[in-house]
């Protein structure tokens, strides 16, 4: 390798002791210049690459709070697509549709998740079963919501015969959240420290009451973000519900079977397609809406659960 | 004793509740497989090789091999998985470099103070709904593809035979970079976490030298997270390759040919399923239930293949709270 200082430059500081200010590595001019110009390049690509979230954000903050109204929150979607102009028509169906198939989908997932988490925290101590638990859950979060939709569509509502419902919707979100669910808890339950787990082993408990009393208690502000982050993508999925919830106009709370069930990225998804100024309407106040929810459980899970576990760990 | 028992229990309870991540990979292979199994005995190696989609719906019910289909339909996916494989590449080759400067950005250059609310809006962008992507795409980029970007690419570059010809409104183009936004959060944030694992003392090392910020960026911390950062623009890959909503709306539903430039109309796998939905009912032979099944397994198996070299790539240590599992 060749020395990144001038030779010829030492030698003379050696012979006439003369100082000739600190000594400049090679090509020092063009290595700065080149510094700020990859500097520079790299903040635009930054800048480039984030303007379309703030657009995107802007943009649908400023046409929702266009056509936000009380009565577009509280009536349904029935008569949305009609031609007058007046036409009455809100979201209630599609917003407590969704609130209905993602809560019956974390009703499922919730549970599961968490104990199939308790085991590869708690009980695998890292052995070949649960590795192999850990890459299929792993694979099972990268398989396309797409495929989750159409295997759910073969299997709930032709094969089990349960047609477009809420239950079928839930169930495969359910399988959506569920690796999450299960890597969020293990992820959490080992950061819990060994110390406290050890004195209640010292004291007497039993492996149940410590996992139940203590870990699960201090690795709560973890698992709960987990949960809330799948969740939020829950929320915003499309492609699954479209073969298995179909899309109803009015409120309906059946779970099961063969009674189509309303969303809120359905609306987003086919009422922009509508030449209706209230059907687009609706549209841009679905897309307003999901944000809203999205970032609202951005926001808690990110900032406000961390601080809780932040005081959780200051207190042992 | 007792509780003894109550811990054995607990144990294997909890144990069978993991092993649902198994069952149901297994689930959905099988179910795909046995599904797709009469368009596989029927169209055979067609299916791989045709660019024609033709349910024939209105026709009669023929039978081969005892499978009931439609005379004369034909199922190609060769359209759908050049569509998907081309506009994810194109999703890779602008989204990947982005995204890896995003992350040296929130790694290297930025200080603290502007990082976080830098990476809680790049969290954000992982957060928001694929359909509204779509929607944004056909409002704001779409338009703009068609009025600005496309046409002074196609005068600029008319004699590049990719850039040339009729400019349409969405298509190509419009997909990869819906898709290259959308990949970028995931790339960024595990390439981000990676570079900041790099020792402090190696990047002082590099200082003592000499070193400009750019060179200790290069020669020190990208070099160090290299596995990583591959592996997680093989995870955006596999997220590009299986993205529905968003390029349904932007691809522009091609059907029955090739694209021949950046502008052409395209359609992909996940799309054209979700654009299928009503031939699932329409088809009176149950054929085409089968055919889309087959083409959801292909999808399968590809997206399969990158996430598992992806998850081979990144390392397992640095994901380790909770909130940056979701990106992953």
């Amino acid at each position: 390798m060749e020395p990144d200082r001038e030779p010829t430059n030492s030698v003379q500081l050696q012979d006439s002791f003369s100082f000739e200010g600190p000594v400049r590595p090679r090509n020092y001019t063009r290595r700065k210049a080149l510094n700020l110009f990859v500097k520079g390049l790299l903040i635009v690509a930054a800048v480039l690459v984030l303007y379309p979230v703030v657009d995107i954000l802007y943009l649908f903050a400023y046409k929702g709070l266009q056509v936000i109204s009380i009565s577009r929150l509280i009536e349904t979607t029935a008569g949305a697509a009609s031609f007058n102009p007046h036409a009455a028509g809100g979201l209630a169906n599609a917003i407590l549709g969704t609130l209905f198939i993602v809560g019956l989908s974390s009703m499922i997932a919730v549970p599961l998740g968490v104990f199939g988490g308790v085991y590869l925290a708690e009980f695998s101590n890292d052995n070949r079963f649960s590795s192999i638990v850990r890459f299929f859950a792993d694979v099972l979060a990268g398989v396309p919501s797409i495929i989750l939709g159409y295997v759910g569509f073969l299997v709930l509502v032709l094969r089990f015969n349960l047609g477009y419902s809420a239950l079928g919707a839930a169930i495969v979100l359910s399988v959506l959240m569920f690796p999450y669910t299960v890597r969020a808890t293990e992820l959490a339950l080992k950061r819990v420290p060994n110390g406290i787990k050890e004195g209640a082993l010292a004291l007497g408990s039993s492996k149940t009451t410590i996992i139940n009393r203590l870990s699960l208690k201090f690795a709560l502000p973890g698992i709960l973000t987990g949960i809330l982050l799948s969740l939020s993508i829950s929320v915003g999925e499309t492609a699954p519900l479209l073969y298995t919830a179909g899309f109803s106009d009015y409120i309906n709370w059946t779970a099961c079977c063969h009674t189509q069930i309303g969303y809120l990225t359905y609306v987003v998804f086919t009422f922009y397609t509508i030449p209706t100024t209230n059907a687009i309407d609706l549209s841009y106040l679905a897309t307003f809406l999901l944000i809203l929810i999205v970032l609202v459980i951005n926001i808690v899970a990110r900032v406000g659960l961390r601080r809780l576990s932040r005081d959780l760990e200051s207190r042992i | 004793m007792a509780r003894h028992l109550q811990d054995t229990i607990y144990k294997y309870v909890t144990m069978c509740l993991s092993g649902v991540a198994l069952a149901l990979i297994f689930i959905i292979i099988g179910v795909l497989i046995d599904s797709s199994y009469p368009a596989l005995v029927v169209y055979g190696s067609k299916f791989f090789t045709s660019i024609t989609w033709n349910a024939e719906l209105t026709g009669s019910i023929c039978y081969t091999s005892g499978i009931a289909h439609m005379c004369g339909a034909t199922f190609g996916v060769l359209v759908y998985l050049t569509g998907t494989l081309l506009s994810s590449g194109i999703a890779l080759l602008i989204g990947a470099p982005a995204a890896v400067g995003l992350a040296i950005v929130l790694a290297e250059i930025a200080p603290r103070r502007l990082a976080s609310p830098i990476s809680f809006v790049m969290e954000l962008m992982a957060g928001i709904p694929s359909v509204i992507y779509g929607f944004w795409g056909i409002l704001v980029l779409v338009p703009y593809l068609k009025s600005t970007l496309e046409v002074g690419l196609s005068h600029s570059l008319s004699s590049v035979p990719i850039f040339s010809g009729a400019v349409f409104s969405a298509g190509l183009l419009a997909s990869g970079l819906i898709l290259a936004l959308m990949i970028t959060p995931i790339i960024a944030s595990i390439s981000r976490d990676a570079m900041r694992q790099t020792p402090e003392g190696l990047k002082e090392a590099g200082r003592a030298l000499g070193l400009t910020d750019w060179e200790i960026t290069y020669k020190v911390v990208l070099p160090y997270a290299r596995t990583s950062i591959i592996g997680s623009i093989a995870l955006g890959l596999g997220r590009a390759l299986g993205e529905t909503m968003a390029v349904a709306l932007v691809c522009g539903g091609a059907s029955n040919f090739l694209p021949k430039t950046f502008f052409y109309p395209i359609n992909t796998m996940a799309a054209f399923i979700v654009f299928q939905l009503d031939a699932a009912f329409t088809d009176p032979s149950g054929m085409s239930i089968s055919v889309l099944a087959e083409m959801a397994l292909l999808l399968m198996a590809i997206t399969m293949i990158v996430n598992v070299v992806a998850r081979l790539l990144v390392r397992r240590g640095f994901v380790s709270r909770p909130e940056n599992l979701i990106q992953v």
